[in-house]
């Protein structure tokens, strides 16, 4: 079996991003970047998948700047096998993203495609179920734990009131949650060895798909900022404010 | 123009999500249409049938629907989505995971998880776990759209719409439905609870986190949530956590028990009216949120809080 893991290079998830004073967007300049968390527990299940016998060869793929190569050699030292870059400037909208998965998906034939099931800098949620309504394969969002039995998949998701489990006909795309496994570190020798990996770049001109957004971003703002705390010093101090002042008790 | 307004539901009651979602595509404006896709549900119908501003149900009572999965869902949705100008779905797990697949099949892009319409195809949403809001304004014939169900008041329940049934079939399934299990909850529900109260790592273990967030959950009224680092130590189940990566509340009331305040979790509560923070240390981000902060032992200050009320 052959799973693609798509891996996105976003803020490192410790970094205060500050919006810039124009309402252009967010300023990123000399900010920490770091492959996007749910993808890093996208990949761990496709290496795990690996070492388990269950899959043969994992490809990450990423679409972004020339940068976004740095995030590939992570996930190729993580475990994957070889890597491919679609080369994009500006900002990529999830339905690109999915149209260019798409094609590579034409072009590798896995039987799974494992994604993260959202970015953590554009928080859409869209890319994994995009990607399979495209391929017309079946999808499974927010895994939590993920067994493969021959040509099908059994997922368990985590669902608003608890969790839920499906069965999919292979091939499929299944989207990574955060309870799914525990990531691990890359160690200095595989580190090493990820730099002999293959890593084959595209454009997508390459691949015959308009990279244009779609969406047009009008502005870019700061949340209203809240009035400051008020420290009280015993509990019948909160009480009496919440009964009096806030008026919700 | 007309609207196209996705309910959740699980066969026999209709989600509060829905009224929601009603009310952002009242802000919209235009004819509002709520399609049931269900089995068995004729119930939901008649309460989607009472929530005011809606001018049609339509309900698609098959058994291919029973648990709304994303690939029959969205080909009906598709099948349906000629008739509307604007298709949306509160950004529940549901909605969150047929929504994208449908704006797909449609080739447009999906705007997600609004908080505000600016105008008919312009709205706000928060990125970057809530750090920044972003207005955005889609350019389709079609506008996809998921709705933030805590940024938008229900509707009223005073309506009469007919009810239409759809007859459709979908195609064959890839996807098939295996079992289901319910996380144990006695309160109101997280996502729709005018008060929540929520532990953190300080709760220590599950035992006493039952033992210190429960009664005071339970005096209040209130639903239970958690914090993912007390979620990933195993004190309390995963459908409780509230942050960018669990629910997103905004309740009249938050409590926040032991809870340190990582940037995660407060893009799941700061919108919440009134916020408490209990913690010991006075340095916590929590307290820079919070309206009204406490420092001290959670082990003596909740229970003495509890034993107030």
């Amino acid at each position: 079996m052959k799973i693609v893991v798509p891996i996105k290079r976003v803020v490192d998830p410790n970094v205060k991003i500050r919006v810039k004073p124009d309402g252009s967007g967010v300023d990123l300049a000399s900010v920490k970047m770091a492959m996007n968390p749910f993808d890093e527990i996208a990949l761990e299940e496709a290496v795990r998948l690996k070492e388990a016998g269950k899959a043969d060869e994992v490809v990450a793929v990423s679409i972004g700047p020339q940068q976004a190569q740095e995030t590939l050699r992570a996930a190729l030292a993580i475990g994957a096998d070889r890597a491919i870059l679609v080369r994009c400037e500006g900002r990529i909208e999830p339905l690109t993203v999915a149209k260019l998965l798409r094609i590579i998906a034409e072009r590798e034939a896995p039987d799974l495609v494992l994604a993260g099931k959202q970015a953590i800098d554009d928080d859409s949620n869209q890319t994994g179920q995009m990607l399979a309504g495209l391929l017309g394969w079946p999808q499974a969002t927010f895994a939590s734990a993920i067994v493969v039995d021959g040509s099908n998949v059994e997922v368990t998701r985590e669902v608003d009131q608890g969790l839920m489990t499906l069965s999919l006909t292979l091939p499929a795309v299944i989207t990574a949650d955060l309870r799914l496994n525990e990531p691990r570190y890359a160690s200095l020798p595989s580190i090493m060895k990820a730099k002999k990996k293959p890593l084959e770049e595209l454009s997508p001109e390459e691949l015959g798909i308009d990279v244009a957004p779609r969406l047009e971003v009008l502005e870019v703002s700061e949340p209203a900022a809240r009035k400051a705390v008020r420290m009280v010093s015993s509990v019948d101090e909160l009480l009496l404010k919440l009964k009096e002042e806030a008026r919700v008790l | 123009m007309s609207i196209l307004v996705l309910a959740e539901h699980d066969n026999s009651a209709l989600s509060p999500a829905t009224a929601r979602t009603v009310a952002a595509a009242l802000a919209i404006g235009g004819t509002i249409d709520v399609l049931v896709a269900g089995a068995d549900c004729g119930a939901v119908a008649d309460a989607a049938a009472r929530l005011d501003g809606v001018a049609r149900v339509r309900v698609a009572d098959d058994a291919a629907f029973a648990h709304q999965l994303a690939e029959p869902v969205s080909e009906l949705v598709v099948h349906l989505a000629g008739d509307y100008g604007h298709i949306l779905a509160p950004a529940t797990t549901t909605g969150k995971s047929v929504l994208p697949r449908v704006a797909a099949l449609l080739d447009v892009m999906q705007v997600s998880d609004i908080t505000a319409v600016k105008g008919p195809k312009a709205f706000e949403r928060p990125v970057y776990a809530g750090a920044a809001l972003q207005t955005v304004e889609a350019t389709a014939d079609t506008v996809v759209v998921t709705v933030r169900i805590s940024a938008f008041d229900a509707v009223a329940e005073t309506g009469a719409a007919p009810i239409e049934p759809v007859a459709f079939t979908p195609a064959a399934p890839k996807a098939r439905f295996v079992s289901r299990e319910a996380a144990a909850s006695e309160g109101p529900e997280l996502a729709n609870a005018r008060i929540v109260v929520s532990g953190g790592r300080a709760l220590g273990s599950q035992e006493q986190f039952n033992a210190i967030i429960k009664p005071l959950a339970d005096k209040l009224g209130a639903a239970i949530g958690a914090s993912r680092a007390a979620v990933d130590s195993g004190y309390a189940p995963n459908d409780w956590q509230v942050g960018q990566t669990g629910k997103v509340v905004a309740p009249d009331l938050y409590v926040a028990v032991g809870i340190s305040g990582a940037i995660q979790h407060l893009a799941g509560m700061k919108n919440a009216k009134v916020i408490v923070a209990i913690d010991k240390d006075p340095d916590a981000p929590i307290f820079k949120l919070a309206d009204y902060g406490l420092v001290g032992d959670l082990f003596e200050l909740v229970p003495e809080l509890t034993e107030s009320l």
